[in-house]
């Protein structure tokens, strides 16, 4: 279960959340300037919350009161953001391994054939497309073997091709591995085709929360 | 005079300050580039002073820190080491003065890094020390070998401060320029340029390599 209790000043902008995640996707559904991408950033500990609480699994990330705030690596939260941000400097196994933790049960072999990205292991990053920029970030993330996984619009930049090709890898991330996941999007069929649970913001606040048939009626 | 003695004492002080300049050089650069803190105006022109002052004038500051009866001298002398008038004035003086060139031009480039890419690093469980070595310096390695061969190229053009610290001793403070000066001075024209000579082939190696060095790095980024 994650907690996501929590006040974010940023300038003018005031991110306001009390919410309990108990879905294995929960989507976080809004226009742009909505407050999505700052959640993601909070909960893996790249901003900091002024207020509240931030729990995975019982494990406090964040707690304002007792002055908790891990720092984002003993968070055990993957991220892929927008700009899915691979090394540029490494080649896509190197990028892959990078957050490998020792003793955990995924291997390189079975990520890396989950998201059919075998072949462009010994590739370099620059010389990828749109869509194997994101299967790599999302092995990346995964060979960290994150509690909780965030995704930041992962088929936004995407052409709609493209799309109905790597949804599926989303799929089998979720009911595979078994990762609980937290995915941005301001696409409605990809909310209601994804998600559990669906939480509704505009402006900094949570205005609807709920199952997707519900919710995005 | 010994052509070869003078090159050869030249280019390895000249690369020993240029070893010597890379800890302090990448801490500063760090701190300047990365960190807010009281004082951070100061110690950014702190850093530049040799820059702007004469040679000379660092030399002369130096010269009266270092003496065996200066604040720093003193402490060095307790424990055997002398450093007015020998090599090790020759190092200083060029560390000293090769610093800033290095310091900004490494800053530069550590304010280039994406920060996306050292947040990603640390998400994906890399602790500080880890997210710096692995990504912060590798994206920032132009800008690395470009301050690490300006400061060496400094370095090996250093007459002022080495002057006044080490002087011009044949065979054992002598410097390229320091020789050049001598040799200009008391009539040895030949002699002088012939070091002239040796000096630009340094100079156009050492800048050939870090275009190379660099060039190599922009094809694989």
């Amino acid at each position: 279960m994650i907690v996501l209790d929590f006040t974010l000043q940023q300038g003018e902008f005031r991110l306001q959340l009390n919410e309990e995640l108990v879905g294995r996707v929960t989507v976080l559904f809004g226009p742009s300037g909505s407050g999505k991408t700052t959640i993601l950033d909070a909960v893996a500990g790249l901003r900091t919350p002024s207020n509240g609480t931030i729990a995975l699994n019982g494990r406090k990330l964040f707690d304002a009161r007792a002055r908790t705030d891990l720092p984002p690596h003993q968070r055990h939260v993957g991220y892929v953001p927008q700009d899915v941000a691979l090394f540029p400097h490494m080649n896509v196994r190197r990028n892959v391994l990078y957050g490998r933790r020792r003793g955990q049960k995924l291997s390189l072999d079975s990520v890396a054939s989950i998201l059919e990205i075998v072949p462009l292991l010994d590739r370099q990053v620059v010389r990828l497309s749109g869509g194997e920029k994101q299967r790599v970030a999302l092995a990346r993330a995964l060979m960290s073997a994150p509690d909780l996984l965030l995704l930041d619009e992962p088929l936004a930049a995407v052409d709609f091709d493209l799309r109905s090709r790597i949804l599926p890898y989303l799929e089998r991330v979720r009911d595979e591995l078994g990762v609980p996941i937290i995915y941005v999007t301001h696409d409605r069929d990809e909310a209601r085709r994804f998600a559990d649970h669906v939480i509704v913001l505009a402006n900094g606040a949570a205005v609807r929360s709920g199952p997707p048939q519900e919710v995005l009626s | 005079m010994d052509v070869s003695q003078i090159t050869i004492f030249t280019i390895v002080t000249a690369l020993a300050a240029t070893t010597l300049m890379v800890p302090p050089g990448l801490l500063l650069a760090w701190l300047l580039a990365r960190r807010r803190f009281p004082g951070r105006v100061l110690l950014e022109t702190l850093v530049s002073m040799p820059l702007v002052l004469p040679p000379v004038a660092t030399g002369l500051i130096l010269l009266l820190l270092f003496s065996p009866r200066g604040p720093i001298g003193r402490v060095l002398a307790t424990v055997g080491i002398d450093v007015v008038f020998t090599w090790r004035a020759v190092v200083l003086a060029m560390t000293v003065m090769g610093l800033p060139l290095f310091v900004r031009t490494v800053r530069a480039g550590l304010e280039q890094v994406d920060r996306r890419y050292e947040a990603m690093a640390s998400t994906l469980g890399a602790p500080p020390l880890r997210v710096f070595f692995s990504i912060t310096l590798p994206l920032a390695l132009p800008a690395l070998v470009a301050g690490a061969v300006l400061g060496f190229a400094r370095a090996i053009g250093e007459f002022g401060a080495t002057i006044m610290i080490a002087g011009s001793i044949p065979g054992v403070t002598r410097t390229l320029p320091v020789a050049i000066y001598s040799f200009a001075e008391t009539g040895r024209d030949g002699d002088a340029l012939l070091l002239v000579a040796i000096s630009a082939g340094i100079a156009f190696a050492a800048l050939w390599l870090s275009n190379y060095l660099s060039a190599r790095a922009g094809l694989r980024a």
